[in-house]
């Protein structure tokens, strides 16, 4: 339970308003989320290159593909597999199986291979190479499915528009660099603006709320990049009624000169990824972290030691609800009769399969509702075992 | 309720403003709409063919550079790109701000809001990241020259026009019994035909996925130059034979033609003036209407053959849309818009702000209040519901604006209690004349003027 409103409106009475009985008048209390696990969708933009993240240096075919772009890495396992050096700081958490890889996967979409597209379909959930009419998000369509929800149950974070949470069910949504600094007297003259309207009411107590809270958790000034800054305003809302939090991280499209960029972008999750586990505490041990990207990229290193747009490619997972330390997969190879189109990492299972068992795993949702509502013409198949 | 000037500039308009007559009657805002396009005239939009000249250039550059065959040749290509890259946001950046003065200073207030009524109606997105600029000279040419003229010729125009043909995949839609489909993996695209049923027409409801697939068949051939960014048709492309909508059969003869008749029907099926009449309703007034408002709309679609100067005159004379009441939440856009009216900032002071301004003081405060410029996220376009603009983050974003841009754009901030007048008229709140006499500073009064819920709504 959260108070969210803790102020009364003694600065309205003060000032000569009336403070008309309203629900609103009285704290907002929030009913518990409909579970405890804890589920962080992260949207990387541009399309990570998941040959490059998480190297199958064991492959026969692997070293003449990636002469430039596939040396060193981090060994795991059977040393079939190594991470790409970035990804070092989440090195323990790989070891302690609290992080892993899924690997040869992709959306339905296939051939076009353009970004918006891409990313459209990834988040509507949709079941083709076409967004088909779908306009909402399958994380909101999940929510639709289970009763109970909130606006607080689910948090879309950051400036954009996330497609993945867009649609009936309520979604709350906050960008760390929404601002509001306000004078107390600023503050008590927007209550009487907005008293008599009980929606701009509701509103603005959340949002000077929600900053409160943020100040008095020392966050409001923020350190690091705007990507530590989603990742720790996602960790308070966790910690809180929230259940599902999702935002994205971008920095992923490496045509050229892939080596720098790249070691950026894996930078950055890794920052993300340990914040989020910092900011969580306790939370952590039931929490899932699924990285999802628009497609894989190409399996040979193009003119410019960078790679382009491709189809088959991977997703990373951390969390403590999850069991990690290990890539899963049904390894397509990568001798040129395995690629995709003759250039690309095939897609051997659908990426919204692992989505929808981990949704499963967390939540218990009907296998009938992931394999229709939430993500329409899915064939789940077999359970990979990723929740613990 | 009888016509009200401060409600028709703020229901009908764009806002009231110390430099703004409002309308006199609702047969002036008539009157206004019929004749020439004035605020068109004053703050022109660049040609799309000028837009697209610009963003082909620089794809055939980036096609280049990504083909060079030395480094050298590669390096001398990405500067050119680069180049282009920063023009055609400039040429985004430059329209944005002439939208947004349009909206900030025109005399014919309601024409603004239609354009912005259609432009959502028929809402496109960019589809490429470079792409943002396609956007306003399509909406520039097909939607606002119709604004006061008939729907058939505003749905045709935005139908044929390579911006709608690229954005919904009709441009690469191959007819699957088509000379090129026969001997090719290409095949039939239904994302134009959907929407134009579901989004542009008829509705949900009257049409079957089979009419669907008729529709795409039958718009097949219909694709787009890619050397002159223009409307083009390619009879290879298209699927032979009659197809079916709706019962109406079209063809056999693939071409222009039976893609103009199918549109005409379209535009003529009592569920497309029920499905409009609703929603310009649900717009302008109420999202729950007044059920006599909306069968006065759909009886003068239908009986003038949807003449959008009729229709528009019975909104504006319907009692029902005169309620003292503000029912509707402003979108960012019009907050924005009708904030720099209320405090006479000047279209010279918009036009002239640089860049890296345009971003800060508008854009980007536009994207966190929840309207990203041009990505309403889908061709539904933006949500008509107050509850989804009137969230904690969205409002915050409304306040942070109020409170802290104005000073930014105007040397000399307006006296709180004179922009309560000058804002919201005679007709203004109590409490918000109160609190904008009792602010210690005066950014935060006119701060506190501009967030409040009444400044809000229209």
């Amino acid at each position: 339970m959260a108070q969210l409103t803790r102020r009364g409106f003694l600065g309205a009475l003060a000032l000569g308003c009336s403070a008309a009985a309203s629900p609103l008048v009285t704290p907002v209390v929030f009913a518990s989320a409909p579970w405890e696990s804890r589920l962080v969708v992260l949207i990387l933009r541009g399309a990570m290159d998941g040959l490059d993240a998480v190297r199958p240096v064991g492959d026969p075919d692997y070293a003449a593909l990636r002469p430039a772009l596939g040396q060193g890495g981090l060994p795991v396992g059977d040393g079939f597999w190594a991470l790409h050096p970035a990804l070092e700081p989440l090195l323990p958490l790989w070891q302690a199986g609290e992080m892993g890889a899924v690997h040869a996967v992709s959306t339905p979409y296939r051939d076009r291979r353009s970004h918006f597209d891409g990313q459209d379909i990834l988040e509507a959930g949709s079941g083709g190479s076409d967004i088909e009419g779908v306009r909402d998000g399958w994380l909101n369509r999940m929510l639709g499915a289970v009763p109970g929800v909130r606006a607080e149950t689910a948090f879309a974070i950051g400036r954009e528009n996330l497609l993945i949470l867009s649609g009936p069910a309520p979604v709350s949504r906050w960008s760390p660099d929404a601002r509001l600094r306000l004078s107390p007297q600023a503050r008590r003259l927007l209550e009487i603006v907005h008293h008599e309207d009980p929606l701009f009411r509701a509103a603005s107590d959340q949002a000077i709320a929600i900053v409160d809270g943020l100040e008095a958790e020392g966050m409001e000034r923020g350190g690091g990049g705007g990507h530590v800054r989603l990742a720790e305003f996602a960790a308070s809302r966790l910690r809180g009624d929230t259940r599902i939090a999702s935002f994205s991280l971008g920095g992923w499209d490496t045509h050229f000169r892939q080596a720098a960029p790249m070691a950026q972008a894996l930078g950055r999750l890794s920052e993300t990824i340990l914040t989020l586990r910092e900011g969580l505490g306790p939370v952590w041990s039931q929490t899932a972290i699924l990285c999802l990207t628009e497609f894989g990229r190409t399996a040979r290193e193009n003119g410019t030691q960078g790679t382009d747009h491709g189809t088959g490619g991977a997703m990373l997972f951390a969390g403590g609800a999850l069991r990690g330390g290990r890539v899963v997969t049904d390894w397509p190879g990568l001798d040129e009769a395995s690629l995709y189109a003759g250039r690309d990492l095939s897609s051997t299972r659908d990426v919204r399969a692992h989505a929808a068992w981990v949704m499963r795993g967390l939540f218990g949702l009907d296998r009938g509702v992931l394999e229709g509502a939430v993500f329409p013409r899915l064939e789940m198949g077999a359970d990979p075992g990723l929740v613990l | 309720m009888p016509f009200d000037p401060s409600i028709a500039a703020i229901r009908f308009g764009t806002g009231l403003g110390p430099r703004i007559v409002p309308p006199s009657s609702a047969a002036a805002m008539i009157d206004r709409l019929a004749g020439p396009d004035a605020t068109a005239q004053a703050l022109p939009i660049q040609p799309f063919a000028e837009a697209w000249r610009l963003f082909r250039d620089y794809r055939l550059t980036a096609r280049d550079m990504r083909q060079a065959g030395s480094e050298a040749e590669r390096d001398a290509l990405e500067v050119e790109r680069d180049r282009l890259r920063e023009a055609l946001e400039a040429a985004r950046l430059a329209q944005a701000r002439t939208r947004i003065a349009r909206v900030a200073v025109a005399e014919d207030g309601l024409r603004e809001r239609l354009v912005l009524f259609w432009a959502n109606h028929f809402a496109v997105e960019r589809k490429v990241p470079v792409g943002g600029l396609l956007i306003a000279p399509y909406i520039e040419e097909a939607i606002r020259p119709h604004v006061a003229g008939r729907f058939a010729d505003m749905l045709e125009a935005v139908t044929l026009h390579p911006k709608m043909l690229i954005y919904l995949d009709q441009a690469r839609s191959v007819g699957p019994g088509s000379p090129v489909g026969r001997r090719s993996e290409r095949g039939l695209n239904e994302n134009l035909a959907r929407e134009l049923l579901e989004l542009h027409t008829v509705g949900i409801g009257p049409y079957s996925q089979e009419d669907v697939t008729e529709l795409a068949k039958l718009l097949t051939g219909l694709t787009v130059n890619e050397e002159e960014g223009a409307t083009a048709f390619r009879p290879a492309w298209a699927e032979p034979g009659a197809e079916t909508v709706l019962g109406e059969s079209y063809g056999p003869r693939p071409g222009l033609e039976p893609i103009r008749a199918v549109l005409r029907d379209l535009a003529a099926r009592p569920e497309t003036a029920a499905h409009l009449a609703r929603k310009l309703a649900v717009h302008f007034v109420s999202d729950m209407p007044d059920g006599d408002l909306v069968a006065a709309l759909e009886a003068t679609f239908r009986s003038t053959g949807g003449d959008l100067l009729a229709v528009t005159e019975v909104l504006v004379a319907h009692p029902a849309a005169w309620e003292r009441r503000k029912q509707k939440v402003k979108t960012p856009l019009e907050f924005v818009g009708s904030a720099l009216r209320a405090l006479g900032v000047g279209s010279e002071r918009l036009l002239m702000l640089d860049d890296r301004d345009t971003r800060r003081l508008l854009l980007n405060p536009l994207q966190v209040m929840g309207q990203p410029w041009d990505q309403p996220g889908s061709p539904q376009g933006w949500p008509e519901a107050a509850e989804a603009w009137v969230t904690p983050q969205f409002v915050a974003a409304r306040i942070d604006w109020a409170m802290t841009m104005p000073e930014r754009l105007l040397p000399d901030l307006p006296d709180p209690r004179r922009l309560v007048e000058d804002a919201l008229g005679p007709q203004a709140a109590e409490e918000v004349r109160f609190a904008a006499g009792a602010a210690e500073r005066l950014s935060e009064g006119v701060g506190v003027v501009l967030a409040s819920a009444d400044f809000q709504r229209r």
